[in-house]
Parts: structure tokens; sequence; C-alpha cells
């Protein structure tokens, strides 16, 4: 850690990463950001940005379970609840019963109630309300280990999938007639954003996590004109985003999250601007 | 090149039935579709043509049995089909070019890493062959119904299929372009003596360009050549005209 440390400090000659926190900080960006820059260009693609968001909103759900239940570990509670929650919106959605963005609504304002009610028991919810907004620089080197898991367990699956995935969005019967398990792939698909938003979600905020998912692979598809393009984009957007957003905010003294999904918001502008002026 | 050279290859369907929800969507639906020839499905709309397609694919649980079969009548393992849908029904809007779309079909490597110089020169192979040489770095979403119906014929005949499936092609062009794709399928069927199945409401077509005909409602109403299905009382049942005063026009 202290190499890194020591190369970070000498890359970045800026006074906001003289810190540790900081420093840290700017590792899970760089680990986090393309991971969600990648899976983003996908749930943008599969229309999925209101399901992700629903996710987002279950991690209260699962940390309030986890303390019913007794589990120490908040991060755990939030996995186990968030895949199932997962894979049951994928199984009722592909159940065709109702309408997917119906399922969505109930699935996501259900698991706010819940948690709220567990969270804010005799007035505490206070000592959660970090996790409404997020905070960055709180990391330390062993969530970072976690995203460094992560991103390249995500990376190995995603090169596994993702012309199966592709199939799929395109044309879901047309997927199957080539063989493809395309209610498989879109499962362990979901499975993979609840994971790595449940992994985000102490350092992005419940209330941001989305647009974290969502503006730079919705930015990238306004760029691209072929799937290459839409990932790097998306993923370069996403880093860069992250990166000066972190840094203004230890400038303006403004809360990370919120400042790295403005300057998405600022890119997804000018990438709908540098789209009007092409056509 | 044609995996099962013979004249008399088939593809056997016997008795295929199709329930869902309490209803019967095909009853006892038997058929042959031969090697070399195109079979053309007729018949109204909730007739159970794309039912058919679907249990075909094996998409939907169906009773009966479809079996692939030489011209001895033996079992040839595995009946490999190449399926034409419709529509498509994706968001234009996606970045997503023809090449990178037929790559993620045709090849292993993840496209958002880029396509392989084999796989490039397959994408271009293939869609020359259905004389769609230039659409290879057009965005899936902005060609029009016919150029989408070519890039999926493309598709559909890589890896070269027993049974290419075409569920009514016919909509997506004006006249001009349907006849340059019904003269591509047709060079097909020669050079590669695959069996084609076909839905159409397009009767001129059918007429002109089916080898086999099989009016379907629920069950088979009628098979044989256009001629004869259309000069079949059934046939004026369901279209309420008989094809024979078509045939006078």
């Amino acid at each position: 850690m202290e190499t890194i440390y020591s190369i970070l400090g000498t890359i970045l000659p800026l006074e906001a990463y003289q810190y540790s926190f900081m420093k840290n900080a700017f590792l899970a960006i760089l680990l986090l950001t393309p991971l969600l820059g990648l899976l983003g260009t996908m749930a943008v693609n599969h229309q999925m940005a209101f399901f992700s968001d629903a996710l987002g909103h279950s991690a209260l759900t699962g940390i309030g379970l986890g303390i019913i239940l007794g589990l120490r570990n908040d991060l755990v509670a939030m996995l186990i609840f968030g895949v199932i929650w997962a894979i049951l919106i994928c199984l009722i959605k592909q159940s065709g019963s109702a309408s997917t963005d119906t399922v969505i609504s109930v699935f996501s304002s259900t698991s706010v109630a819940a948690g709220l009610l567990i969270l804010a028991r005799g007035g505490k919810f206070a000592k959660y309300s970090s996790l409404l907004i997020g905070d960055i620089l709180a990391v330390t080197p062993q969530d970072l280990l976690w995203l460094l898991i992560a991103l390249v367990v995500t990376v190995i699956l995603w090169a596994l999938l993702y012309n199966s995935l592709l199939l799929t969005s395109v044309d879901s019967f047309l997927a199957r007639s080539r063989g493809i398990r395309t209610r498989l792939v879109e499962c362990i698909f979901v499975v993979m954003v609840a994971v790595a938003v449940m992994l985000s979600i102490r350092w992005v905020g419940v209330m941001l996590i989305n647009a974290l998912l969502i503006l730079p692979a919705a930015a990238g598809r306004n760029l691209a004109r072929s799937a290459r393009q839409h990932a790097v984009w998306s993923v370069l957007l996403a880093l860069l985003c992250g990166l000066i957003g972190l840094t203004l905010s230890y400038y303006l003294d403004t809360s990370a999250g919120a400042s790295i999904v403005l300057v998405s918001a600022l890119c997804y502008a000018i990438s709908l601007a540098v789209r009007a002026i092409r056509k | 090149m044609p995996l099962h050279h013979c004249e008399l290859c088939h593809i056997d369907l016997d008795k295929i039935t199709v329930r869902r929800g309490g209803q019967t969507l095909l009853q006892d639906v038997s058929m042959h579709i031969h090697c070399g020839q195109l079979t053309v499905l007729i018949g109204q709309n909730g007739a159970g043509k794309t039912t058919l397609i679907k249990a075909l694919l094996d998409q939907i649980p169906h009773s009966g049995t479809i079996r692939h079969v030489d011209g001895r009548g033996l079992d040839i393992p595995h009946l490999r089909t190449g399926y034409v849908p419709q529509v498509l029904q994706f968001d234009r809007e996606m970045p997503l070019t023809v090449r990178d779309f037929m790559a993620a079909a045709l090849s292993k490597r993840p496209v958002w890493t880029g396509v392989n110089k084999k796989t490039r020169a397959l994408v271009d192979e293939a869609l020359a062959s259905v004389d769609a040489a230039g659409l290879a770095d057009r965005a899936l979403g902005r060609c029009s119904g016919g150029e989408l119906q070519r890039v999926l014929l493309a598709l559909a005949m890589n890896p070269a299929p027993d049974l290419l499936v075409l569920d009514e092609p016919v909509s997506g062009f004006d006249s001009n372009g349907l006849e340059m794709f019904l003269d591509t399928l047709l060079e097909l069927k020669h050079t590669h003596h695959m069996a084609i199945l076909l839905v159409s409401h397009d009767l001129r077509f059918v007429r002109e360009y089916a080898d086999h005909v099989v009016l379907l409602d629920k069950s088979v109403l009628a098979q044989g050549t256009a001629r004869e299905v259309f000069a079949s009382p059934e046939f004026s049942a369901v279209f309420g005209f008989s094809g024979k005063e078509e045939e006078a026009d």
C-alpha cells in the first residue's frame, strides 16, 4: 500500500492528494467507476435504469434485515439481500405477469419502506444517514481489495457473457433460437449489477449510486457508434467524471458523491449537444 | 456447403400439438418440409403459424415429434435451424453496428473488445452472400426494413442450417426490394439444398415461388402445390374467395 501511496503522491502533485484518505478515495474511484461504467452500457441497452435504481434502494432493507438477523457485517447483509432481490425482480419480469416498471416500482417502494421501518426504529436513523449520500473518504485499504476483486470478476464474467447479453438485448427470441439461454444470462447480469451496486453503495450512497451506473453509459451512448466505442466512452467518462468530481469536492468542500454525479450530468449534457450537432 | 445432399431428406413433423392456458393453439399438425424446397405456411392471423415456428425451433413446450430424416427414412441426428424473425423490436438508438451484431452471434470474443480479422472476414462474406456487402459498418438501427431482413438472413445462414425458417419476411420490403430478396432466397435454396419454411400472407408471392403450400388453422387444413391448395374448398372457406378466381384475374 505504501508503494502505491508514494506513486500516487508523485503523479498527483495536488495538495488534495497529500492525504491518505484522498489517496484511498482516488483508488476507490479508479476501481469503482470502470466497474459501473462497463455494467452501465448494458443496463442502458436493456433499459434497466429504473431497475438499478430500485436495487440501490434495496440496500436499506438489506442493512435493516442484517440488524434484525444479528449479522455483524453490513456488507454481507446487503449483498445477500441485494442478490435475492435482484433474482426475484428478474423472475417476475420474465414471467411477464405484470408490466416491468410497475413490478420494479412495487419492489422499490417496498424495500425503501421496509428499510426505513427497521433503521428508523426509536428515531435512530441519523446513524445510518451516511448510507443515503455515501462517504467515499472513509474507504479503507481492505475495502479497496474488495473493489479490486469485484472489478476483476466483473471483467471476466463480462467477457464471457457480453455477446449473449447483446443479442438478448436486440431480440431475445432470436437469441434463444441461436442457443442462448437468455433468462439465465439476464439473471447473471442482474446479479452482477446487484453486487456492484452493493459494493459501491457505502461510498456513493443510495441516492446517487444509480447516477454513476447510468450517466456515463448514457453519455457514452450519445457519442458512440459501435459497441466497442460505447464501452470505451462509458468507462473513460466514468473515470474522468469520478476523478474530476472527487478533486473538485476537496477544494469546494462539497460531498464527493454529489460532485461526481453533477460532473457526470454535465458530461451527459455535453454528449447530447455533440449528438445534436452531428445530426 | 450442404450437409446432407439428398433429394429426399426432409423434416418430419408428426402430430405437433401446443396447448397453453387451457387453449389449444395447435392440434395434431403433421407435415413434411423437404430439403431443396420452399415450403410456405399460409393462414389467417391467429391460425397458429408463429406458434408452429416456435415449436419447430423448440422454444415452446409441445407434444408430437420433429424428426430430421434422410431419403431412406433414417434419423439424421441434430437439426440445425436458422431463423429470420419478422421484425426486430430493438432500441434503434443502441450504438451497435451490423458488424458488432453479427460478430456477437458468430464469435466468442466479446465485441466490446473489438472484432478480430477472422470474424471480420466471416461477417463480410456472410453479408456479401445475401447482397448486403455494404452494410457491415452501418448502425443496426439505421437499416431499413429490407436491409435488416438481409442482415438477419445472413446471420441465419451462418452456420449453414438444415432448415431455414422465415417468419413473414415479405412485410419489410417495397416490391422491388422484395423481389431481390426472394431471388437471393431461391439462390440459397439451390446452392445449399436446404429446406426453407416461410410464413407469408402474400398469396401472389406464394403462387409464384412456393414448391409446397400448407394451409393452417390450428391444424393442417390442406397441403400440396399452390394450385392444389388454392383450389381447395378449405382455402375458400378461410380466405373468403376461391384461389381459382384469383388465378383467372
